[in-house]
Parts: structure tokens; C-alpha cells; sequence
């Protein structure tokens, strides 16, 4: 059994008044200790609030989740807080994207660190305090001691991601979710940041749940890639596979996209057509058909379901793309 | 620079910037403010854009790139040096003089929703423009001019009576260069065009940048923090760090042969998304952040944190873009690199060290107050 397993995941906002978004549509997926599993998409695809699902972070009015996600045999989604508070910070931990605003502006580094401390490991004083700069320098930061005094605003934009992992990782947690770590960060501080939670996987056996919208940062790390559209996973493969083929439209258009650093000069890019708003209700159709160069009348028969090849390849389309490399 | 345009012949620079600087006072005090020292955001550039092409601007935040783009279109006044756009000089030109020029020289910006003004709909932000610098001789002709520019940038006709929050973030963009093309502009300047957009989205974008360069003849500055955007897009990449160039090259070649250990380490850092490349490549990892610009080490820039730093010269003189010649490796002789070592590094004689990331001191006890950039009250 994995670590974590989510199953079936929903999520739906209802607001009076209002029409009901579907934003997380039935994802499953599962995350092994000591690997590295990627939710990727673009802005709107729910990999953000899948994460917060599972961690029970989302308000508790005007939004129902149902499915499963079960860590460690205990299905979260069915835990009373108070037990959630404990697991959350010790067993599974969360970084933001945003650091600046995920750490509290008015409360110098060193307090919000030793807050985890005393809160899961008990320490208190000087021990915690001592723990807290160990858990800094291992997280890359230089002259601990001093930066444990400082105010967020007072180190840079890599330092506070640091300090946010230190924090994360200051319990030994067994899942990591990492949501867009880099994304605000500039590329050769992404690059150390990366580095930092390979090691951490490496070293700890800690998994890791990797959300992000960059493919070149899955390709480098993850051990298999789960690709989201309009709340539903449309393909999901180990990373070698997915790379090799790639089934789905939107999947082959997303890479298409990419400027690639080693791509010839004057390659032309190929975009995915229409914008994310161009979207079917997953109940009518292939969510994708609207965008979709690879386009036939079943599309739009009913929702397709998800395929899966014998190299535990999974896709959702009922005209995949076949031979390697035909997109137009 | 000896570039040929993409018809062979010699392209004559529309733009030459010749020793940049753009500083920053900081201030201090209560009543009387005291100047207590500069940010040099741009400190002594030189580049030059050929007529029609591309010219990529590449370097992490705080680099002074922006800044760098603002000042060649005189939105943020340069502390010195000079900008010439196609034979005028524009530092010493009369503001009204300068007004009239700013209809060649437009800018597209990063954010198009914030840049653009919620309470205007599309077809009055576009006709601004046009009544501003007096093109067309009535409201029909410029409705006319409107309507082809909308074509041109893709959008459809009903956008028009649109406001801007009714568009998705692609869209908002297209209306941004739309605004920028309506002038019929030489020179657009575009800060991190694509970088609030999602991936599919700015595929499109740079697609069409491409496409109307090639219909308009256009000259473009890009600049990105997105080392492989950048390289896709423009004709010749020049690489900043703390305000100033370190190295230049046509963009086939800063892939092939990056000579400057920055763009080493900057190359090396992007990921690309496949496997194999992943696991094989190297990765340069730089120690550390950037130092403040506000207190630039001395000597060469990056040799607080460069792993071929040398214990000679690096450290007490600063070095200049020059050609280098290496044996076995081709180097075109629009190729420059700011690099005392250069030569060594790239033959393999010099290896590459340990670097101990350095404090960066952010001067939080003594608060400090930078000046910001001016506003832009008017680019058109």
C-alpha cells in the first residue's frame, strides 16, 4: 500500500445563488515513501486545490470534497481537525509557492521555526532554538544564527523559500507537498531549491508531491507525471514513458509550447488553440474537444474514460495521439 | 556589430546604446534628505539592435534589465551615456521633439491587465493613441486602422466595445501589443511579455510577436527572465548581471559555446523537459544570491560567486566585453564576453571550485529609502 492514496477526489464549490464549479473532477493518485510524484497543468486545472484537499486546508462552507485520500491507512478526508493539527507539520507538510506571504510578516524567522518544534517535538529554550539554526544551515542558509533574529522581509526571495522548507522538513515529515516551490523564484535559485528537496527525498525516504506547471521541472525529478485538465487527470505515466509518447492532445500540446533550450533556432512553436475558458462539462465530452487539433465526432459523445497501456500509461481521449512526434 | 539581415545585406543599427548608466539615489533623513549613495541599476551598456531584428535581454530579477529598457525609451531618465534611434539622439531631446518620437518607439508589458485601464474599453484604448499623435484625419479612418490592427493581433471585431477584465489573460495581452502596434511603430520594447502567461497561452503570444515582425519589419528589445524564451525569440542574446552586460552572442551560439560562467551557470539551471537531458546534464549551482546592486563587489561582478574565480585580477579590475579567440571552438565575431579568463575556462584549463555562498546583507538596521522609478505618465 502507498503512502498516500487519493482516490476518486472531488471537489466542488457551491456557493448560494451561484453555479457550482467542479474544480477537482475524481483524480486518483498514489505517492510511495522515498519517490517523487508530479500533478502537473495550468492555471485552473484544480492541482492547487487537490493539495489542499488532501491536507484539509479548504474552508469548510460552500465546498464539498468527497473521495478519498488515505495516508498511512487514515483517510483524511474523514479526520476531525484536532487530529488533522497534529499531522499536519509532522507527518505531512506543505511549501507554498508564495513564500513572502505564507510566512508571517511580523514575527522574526527563528519564532515561526522552533513554532513547529515545540508544537510536534516538544522542545523548548535553547535546544529548540538550536535546532532551528541546524535546520536552517541544512537547508543551505548561511550564518544561521543570525538570520534566526531576522524578520522575513529582511532576507531574499530564496532565503525565505529556504527558511519555508526548514520549516516544512523540521519534523521529518513522510510526505512533502510542494506546490509551485519555484515558480516565483528566479532560475538558478530554482536550481538550488530543486537540488535541496532531491536531496531531502534522497536522504529522508520523505515523498514527495510535486505540483507545478513547469514539464521541464517534472522531467528532472519526478517518478511519474500526473497531468491535470479542467479538474480530471488526462494522462498519467511514469516519466520515461510519458516522454517517450505522449498520448493525450493536451499533453502533446503542452510540450509542443515549451521553447526549448536546445531546440534548433527557428523551430516554430506549436500552441494549443482557444484558451483554458474554452471548455466542455467533462459530462458532455472531452473537456479538451474545443481545443483539440486531433478533434473526431466521439469526442462529444459522452466523457471519455481513462485508457491504460500495458506500461502503466494512462490516458483519456478516444483519439489518441499514436506514433511518436505527429502533432501538427 | 557586422550582423546581416535576414535578406543578407547589412543591417544598419536602428538602435545604438553607448556606455548606459541609470542610477538610483538613496536617501536618508527626516526633513532634509541626504543622498547617501546610488543603486546602479545600469551601469555602463553598450548594444546595438540591428533594423528588423531581435535583440533578447536576459538576466535574473534585480539584473537591471528592465530598467535598462525603460531608460533606452527614456521613461526612466539615464544618469549618463547615450541612446541613438536611427541617427536622432534621444537623451538630448526636447521633451516635445521626444513625445512625437515615442510613436516609433513603443513598449509591451509584463502584466497586461494591470497595464492596461480597467474603465477604458478596448476600441478607446486603442484610439488614444492614434488622436494623441494625431494619425488619421477623422474618427472613420481610425475606426479603419483600429479594426486592422485588431486582425492583425487576432482578436475579433466585437472586441471592440470590450473592456479589458472581459478577456483571458492571452487575449489582454493581444489587446496590450495591439496598443503598441496601432502607432505602426519600428521599435517595441517588450518586458517579460509572456512570463505572466500560462504555457499554452505563451506559445501563442511568442508566435505572434514572430509572425508580426516578419509582416511589419519590426526591431524588438525582449526582455525575459526565461533564458530559453529568450533564445527562441530574438537573433542575439545578451546576458546582464548587476547591471551590466556580461556576455553577447547570436542565439545559436550562447547555446553552443556559453563562454561566461554566469551563462554557464544561468544555462545549466532551466530545466528542460525531457529525461534524458535532465539526467545527464551538469549543473553549475550558484552559491548564494545576488549582492546589492546598491554595493557592487568590486572588480568583476559575479566573482563573489563564480566557481572560476581567480585569486588575480577577478577581484580588482573590472573586465570589458571583448572577442575572444579560442582554438577548436568556433566563435563568431559578434561574440563578446565580459571575462578576465574567458580563454581558459572555455579550453577546460581552469576547473571550476567550491564557492561558499556569502552572506547578503540586506542593510535592515539603517532604513534606507530608494527613489523609485518614475511612473510611466505617458508612453505614447
Amino acid at each position: 500500500m502507498a503512502l498516500l492514496e487519493v482516490k476518486d477526489l472531488s471537489v466542488v464549490f457551491a456557493r448560494k445563488g451561484e453555479r457550482e464549479v467542479r474544480a477537482v473532477d475524481g483524480v486518483s493518485f498514489d505517492v510511495d515513501a522515498g519517490e517523487v510524484v508530479g500533478l502537473v497543468g495550468e492555471s485552473g486545472c484544480g492541482k492547487s486545490v487537490t493539495s489542499l484537499a488532501i491536507m484539509g486546508l479548504l474552508p469548510k462552507r460552500g465546498v464539498r470534497v468527497s473521495g478519498q485520500a488515505t495516508f498511512d491507512g487514515m483517510n483524511l478526508l474523514q479526520t476531525d481537525e484536532r487530529t488533522l493539527r497534529d499531522i499536519r507539520g509532522r507527518d505531512v507538510a506543505m511549501i507554498f509557492q508564495d513564500p513572502l506571504s505564507s510566512l508571517n510578516p511580523v514575527v522574526p524567522i527563528g519564532l515561526q521555526v522552533t513554532e513547529v518544534l515545540t508544537r510536534h517535538r516538544g522542545m523548548k529554550g535553547e535546544a529548540a532554538k538550536k535546532e532551528a539554526a541546524h535546520l536552517l544551515e541544512r537547508v543551505g542558509i548561511p550564518d544561521p544564527t543570525r538570520r534566526l533574529k531576522e524578520y522575513p522581509h529582511q532576507l531574499s526571495g530564496g532565503m525565505r523559500q529556504r527558511a519555508l522548507i526548514a520549516m516544512a522538513v523540521a519534523c521529518a515529515p513522510r510526505l512533502l507537498i510542494a506546490d509551485e516551490p519555484t515558480t516565483a523564484l528566479d532560475v538558478t535559485i530554482q536550481a538550488q531549491i530543486l537540488e535541496l528537496l532531491k536531496d531531502l527525498v534522497r536522504d529522508s525516504g520523505t515523498a514527495l508531491l510535486m505540483i507545478t506547471h513547469d514539464l521541464g521541472v517534472v522531467a528532472g525529478m519526478c517518478k511519474s507525471i500526473n497531468v491535470l485538465y479542467a479538474g480530471r487527470r488526462v494522462e498519467s505515466a511514469p516519466r520515461r514513458v510519458l516522454f517517450a509518447q505522449r498520448h493525450h492532445p493536451y499533453t502533446v500540446g503542452l510540450l509542443g509550447s515549451i521553447p526549448r533550450l536546445d531546440a534548433p533556432k527557428g523551430e516554430k512553436l506549436r500552441p494549443i488553440t482557444g484558451s483554458v475558458r474554452d471548455v466542455l462539462p467533462w459530462a458532455e465530452g472531452c473537456a479538451f474537444a474545443p481545443r483539440c487539433f486531433n478533434r473526431v465526432d466521439r469526442c462529444v459523445d459522452g466523457p471519455p474514460e481513462l485508457v491504460w497501456t500495458a506500461a502503466q500509461h494512462g490516458y483519456r481521449c478516444v483519439n489518441p495521439v499514436m506514433e511518436a512526434e505527429t502533432a501538427k | 556589430m557586422t550582423s546581416l539581415a535576414k535578406d543578407g545585406t547589412p543591417a544598419s543599427p536602428l538602435v545604438e546604446v553607448k556606455d548606459l548608466k541609470v542610477h538610483f539615489p538613496i536617501k536618508k533623513g527626516v526633513i532634509f534628505d541626504k543622498v547617501i549613495g546610488h543603486v546602479k541599476a545600469v551601469d555602463g551598456v553598450d548594444l546595438s539592435i540591428p533594423r528588423g531584428r531581435t535583440y533578447g535581454l536576459v538576466g535574473e530579477s534585480g539584473c537591471g534589465k528592465s530598467t535598462l529598457g525603460r531608460a533606452l525609451l527614456q521613461l526612466t531618465p539615464p544618469t549618463g551615456g547615450s541612446v541613438e534611434f536611427d541617427g536622432q539622439e534621444l537623451t538630448k531631446l526636447a521633451p516635445g521633439k521626444l513625445r512625437s518620437m515615442r510613436r516609433r518607439m513603443q513598449m509591451i508589458f509584463q502584466d497586461p491587465l494591470s497595464s492596461l485601464d480597467p474603465r477604458q474599453n478596448v476600441e478607446s484604448i486603442l484610439i488614444e493613441g492614434l488622436a494623441a499623435h494625431g494619425i488619421g484625419a477623422d474618427r472613420g479612418e481610425r475606426r479603419k486602422k483600429v479594426a486592422e490592427t485588431l486582425d492583425a493581433v487576432g482578436l475579433p471585431r466585437w472586441a471592440l466595445s470590450r473592456y479589458p477584465h472581459e478577456f483571458s489573460g492571452g487575449q489582454r495581452q493581444r489587446i496590450g501589443i495591439a496598443r503598441a502596434l496601432v502607432l505602426g511603430p519600428d521599435l517595441i520594447v517588450a518586458d517579460e511579455p509572456v512570463s505572466a502567461l500560462d504555457v499554452s497561452i505563451q506559445a501563442q503570444v511568442i508566435n505572434l510577436l514572430e509572425e508580426l515582425q516578419d509582416q511589419l519589419n519590426l526591431t524588438y528589445l525582449v526582455i525575459a527572465h526565461d533564458l530559453a524564451v529568450v533564445r527562441h525569440i530574438s537573433d542575439v542574446v545578451g546576458v546582464m548581471y548587476l547591471g551590466a552586460l556580461v556576455e553577447e552572442a547570436p542565439s545559436d551560439d550562447i547555446y553552443a559555446a556559453p563562454l561566461h560562467p554566469y551563462t554557464r551557470a544561468l544555462m545549466s539551471a532551466v530545466p528542460v523537459p525531457d529525461p534524458d537531458v535532465e539526467d545527464q546534464r551538469e549543473r553549475i549551482l550558484l552559491a548564494g544570491d545576488l549582492p546589492s546592486p546598491a554595493n557592487p563587489p568590486k572588480g568583476c561582478r559575479f566573482h563573489t560567486r563564480c566557481p572560476w574565480a581567480q585569486p588575480t585580477r577577478c577581484a580588482d579590475e573590472r573586465p570589458v566585453l571583448r572577442q575572444i579567440t579560442v582554438e577548436g571552438l568556433e566563435t563568431g565575431s559578434d561574440h563578446r564576453v565580459a571575462c578576465h579568463w574567458a580563454e581558459d575556462i572555455a579550453t577546460g584549463k581552469l576547473r571550476p571550485h567550491e564557492v561558499k555562498a556569502e552572506l547578503v546583507h540586506q542593510e535592515a538596521e539603517t532604513p534606507t529609502e530608494v527613489a523609485p522609478p518614475s511612473e510611466p505618465t505617458s508612453i505614447i
